[in-house]
């Protein structure tokens, strides 16, 4: 058995202890949470279980009361603000599809790139060969090329919902946290889904928040349940769903 | 880089707007000056100044677009900024008077020997020199809505709260600047002016040469506003203003990129009210008034925000309507004011060039519809499979 401190220095996110509550409400209970480099991970649980939360934790969105969070092992999180964490590294795509309705699906990759941020960077900013070769490849990831030049706005809900992903590669972050990505997707497009996100898994860490079991069975990958703010169970799909506890907090119901 | 920069503001539109401007600047002061009284194109000095007016009026317009239409940021507190910039200008011109006020000091401002004052106070010093007076024209409305954007912005006060607090500042300015003992001229004001770098205020050719340089400043603030919004700044600022936590979470630092867009904002107000004050004679702190921020966002609503120009032509619009208004019917003004508002708010949502440029792209998305319905049948297998 692998001692704590192995564990943590070999990770790339690492919660211990954490719990938060608001208004008496404990939305995180203790949650103690370890993703290494290049896993795709899948989280499920009941509403109210602070899967959302733990993100808003991890993003600098919201502080958590006790708990330790880090990033590659030395950088704490619960110093920084939502900015500083983008820049570190750790993307983060909303549960409703969050793009610039009002720009171009070419921009909006454009304004995600990876490139200086500072208020004069980007007043000068030009367009270089190298940052449109890397949209283009975006794009095709993406499956988006043949609309590029279209507002964000007329795309259908599935294509938000790739074209944010797509926004969240063009950042470039070592970690992605994705709140369900295929809620109102169409079969066809969920299915896609699953195999961008497995593509996207080779290069980064990824963490999926979802519901539909279907969906992390076709993922295939570890599973983490949590329940009332703590985890429940943690393993392979199969093993989870067949969690006596699991199946009375989140699976019978 | 820099050029770039430069290059991006030259859209059609823009550059055909900026035309207009410069025309007005050159043949509205020519058929002023070089015209007889009583020929057709004739413009009197009078109508020269009114639309001068007008001129800054827009540019102040032209300011609140930049942080609410592109940044949404309804600021209800612009007027302070353009009144900052009003009274820098009136100092200026104040200090110009010498020994010609009906007190005859050299030193002090009529009001202040009225007031029983000594000495020029100290936040008066160098307002003598005009160079001094015009980078204070910038700095000072810069300055406060720095500090003010500042706290704001950090603290992350977001929509109406904002828009209250803006219109609280400048409710407490015109406050303190009805105040005596704030050294401002107190309720009356600054006025009676004399002359500015040496030339009489009311002789025709220096009211010819105010109103060709706010033609001049408008059209320069027009290209400054375009390439800033044609940056990959400016989408950013669409970006704060439709999703604010997306451009968060992308990495970018929100309350920079808000308190740049203020800060530039309120500098292009503090030109527009020092270039009003020596064409309307007098700056008090009336100008200080909440109802003055409001109708400047009629004004922009009317035009169409998130346009440029459109505020432009509104400001135009709804002042030479006000000018008519309060002369014909002067009882029915602020009622055809609100009416107006509320018909833009019903009707023309985007205003007047928002509504055009929204017809116009819209009949360029049913063509290329219509276009892509005609090529189905050519259209890859890939592009199909990803639809």
């Amino acid at each position: 058995m692998n001692t704590i401190a192995e564990i943590r220095s070999k990770s790339l996110l690492y919660l211990e202890d954490v719990s938060v509550s608001f208004d008496g409400f404990k939305a995180l209970n203790s949650l103690s949470f370890v993703v290494e480099p290049g896993e795709l991970r899948a989280i499920i649980g009941p509403n109210g279980a602070g899967k959302t939360t733990m993100m808003d934790i991890i993003t600098g969105k919201t502080r958590p009361d006790t708990g330790r969070v880090l990033f590659e092992d030395d950088i704490d999180l619960t110093k920084k603000d939502e900015a500083d964490i983008a820049q570190l590294g750790i993307g983060r795509k909303f549960q409703k599809p969050t793009v610039f309705e009002s720009h171009t699906v070419w921009d909006n990759l454009e304004l995600a790139l990876n490139r200086p941020r500072g208020v004069f960077s980007t007043l000068f900013y030009k367009l270089s060969a190298e940052d449109t070769v890397r949209i283009e490849e975006i794009l095709d990831t993406i499956r988006l090329t043949h609309r590029r030049n279209e507002l964000a706005a007329n795309l259908s809900h599935g294509q938000k919902q790739w074209l944010e992903i797509g926004m969240l590669l063009a950042q470039e972050p070592k970690l992605l946290l994705v709140d369900e990505p295929v809620a109102g997707m169409t079969d066809a497009e969920t299915a896609e889904t699953a195999v961008l996100l497995r593509e996207i898994a080779k290069s980064r860490s990824v963490v999926v928040v979802e519901h539909d079991m279907g969906f992390i069975r076709e993922l295939g990958v570890k599973v983490t349940c949590l329940a009332e703010g703590s985890v429940l169970a943690e393993g392979s799909i199969d093993f989870v769903s067949n969690d006596p506890k699991v199946i009375e907090n989140y699976l019978g119901r | 880089m820099i050029s770039a920069f430069i290059f991006r503001a030259l859209k059609g539109h823009i550059l055909a707007t900026v035309a207009v401007i410069l025309g007005a600047a050159v043949l509205v002061p020519a058929s002023n000056l070089l015209l007889p009284a009583d020929h057709a194109l004739h413009i009197p000095t009078y109508v020269m100044s009114l639309m001068g007016k007008y001129l800054c009026y827009a540019l102040l317009a032209l300011a609140l677009d930049l942080v609410w239409g592109y940044c949404g940021i309804l600021s209800l507190g612009h007027g302070a900024f353009f009144a900052l910039g009003g009274y820098a200008m009136g100092m200026y011109l104040m200090r110009q008077i010498g020994s010609r006020g009906v007190y005859g000091n050299p030193d002090l401002p009529d009001f202040m020997i009225f007031l029983n004052w000594k000495e020029l106070p100290w936040f008066w010093y160098g307002f003598d020199m005009f160079p001094f007076a015009m980078l204070m024209v910038l700095f000072v409305p810069g300055l406060l809505a720095f500090v003010f954007g500042w706290f704001a912005f950090r603290s992350r006060v977001n929509g109406v709260y904002l828009s209250i607090i803006t219109q609280a500042m400048t409710y407490a300015l015109m406050l303190a600047f009805f105040r005596n003992d704030m050294g401002f001229g107190g309720n009356n004001g600054l006025t009676d002016y004399k002359e500015i770098v040496g030339f009489s205020v009311q002789a025709g050719g220096t009211r010819a040469v105010l109103f060709a340089l706010s033609a001049l400043m408008l059209a320069l603030c027009l290209l400054i506003a375009s390439a800033i919004v044609n940056s990959k700044f400016g989408k950013v600022l669409v970006g704060v203003r439709d999703a604010e936590s997306r451009v968060r979470f992308l990495g970018f630092r929100v309350e920079n990129i808000k308190l740049f867009t203020f800060v530039v904002s309120a500098m292009f107000a503090g030109i527009a009210g020092a270039l009003f004050v020596p064409q309307v004679g007098i700056i008090n702190p009336g100008e200080f008034a909440p109802a003055n921020s409001i109708e400047v966002v009629v004004w922009t609503a009317v035009g169409g925000r998130g346009t440029l120009i459109g505020p432009i032509i509104g400001a135009v619009l709804v002042n030479a309507g006000k000018s008519y208004f309060t002369g014909a019917f002067p009882e029915l003004w602020l009622f055809a004011l609100g009416g107006l508002f509320i018909a833009v708010t019903l009707f023309l949502p985007k205003g007047i060039v928002g509504t055009i440029q929204s017809g116009f792209s819209g009949r360029k998305a049913m063509k290329a519809a219509s276009s892509a319905e005609k090529g189905r049948g050519d259209v890859t297998p890939v592009a199909q499979a990803a639809e």
